[in-house]
């Protein structure tokens, strides 16, 4: 699946976006967050307060709790700051 | 949605005056434009901002004005409705968003710009980097904007 990063998510994983191919176990997308933290220093970086990143699947928003399965693509970013 | 519906993401400006023409073109059934615009403020909290930089996701960051443009349009009765985001750099003064609403009714216009933009606060894929004579950082998001937004779902 794909994955994207947007703002200062996209900054500290040093990518705006990647392939991944996670194990089976990583079924949902605190799972994923989990799995890709553990990637090296810069997606722990990105990752290390998995309660403030917003996750979305196929462009809607989910919770941490969606299961990932079937997605095409998944994104993570801070909350949003538009308008 | 039939109405007249209208969602733009440019880096360009844009022009009020136009895009009220736009959505007011053939109708005499409009008693009542609402529009809000955002625009760069030069300062926040006493610190000098030389400018913004808006990062959107392409994709999502239309499909979620555009789920939000629906809601809007089967909650409220609008002839129709505009948003206009920009991104890239933008400068002090200069226009951020766009949100216009056309209805019979002035009631109905001002409610359906008011959510919009709520919503488009709190849940649309856009994020602004602020440039300061201290250097860049990432704005952060404000809790009342995620509160602005969640009074639209209760009662």
């Amino acid at each position: 699946m794909k994955v994207k990063y947007f703002a200062w998510v996209r900054e500290r994983v040093g990518k705006s976006e990647e392939t991944v191919e996670p194990p089976a176990s990583v079924r949902t997308v605190d799972d994923l967050i989990a799995w890709l933290a553990k990637r090296d220093e810069s997606y722990a970086h990105a990752f290390e307060t998995p309660r403030v990143i917003r996750a979305a699947i196929d462009h809607a928003h989910v919770k941490p709790d969606a299961v990932i399965a079937g997605a095409r693509e998944i994104a993570f970013f801070p909350p949003m700051t538009g308008g | 949605m039939t109405a007249n519906v209208t969602i733009r993401i440019q880096e360009a400006d844009f022009d009020i005056a136009q895009a009220i023409a736009a959505l007011t073109q053939g109708h005499t059934d409009i008693g009542a434009v609402v529009s809000f615009s955002g625009i760069c403020r030069g300062s926040e909290g006493g610190e000098t901002i030389a400018a913004l930089t808006l990062e959107h996701y392409p994709g999502m960051a239309e499909a979620e004005i555009a789920r939000h443009a629906e809601t809007a349009m089967s909650r409220w009765p609008l002839t129709g409705l505009t948003v206009i985001h920009r991104v890239g750099r933008i400068a002090p003064g200069e226009n951020i968003v766009l949100v216009l609403t056309a209805s019979q009714h002035r009631q109905a216009a001002f409610q359906a710009a008011e959510f919009l933009m709520d919503y488009l606060k709190a849940n649309a894929p856009f994020w602004k980097r602020e440039e300061s004579p201290d250097g860049t950082s990432w704005v952060d998001a404000r809790n009342h904007d995620d509160a602005a937004a969640a009074r639209w779902t209760k009662s």
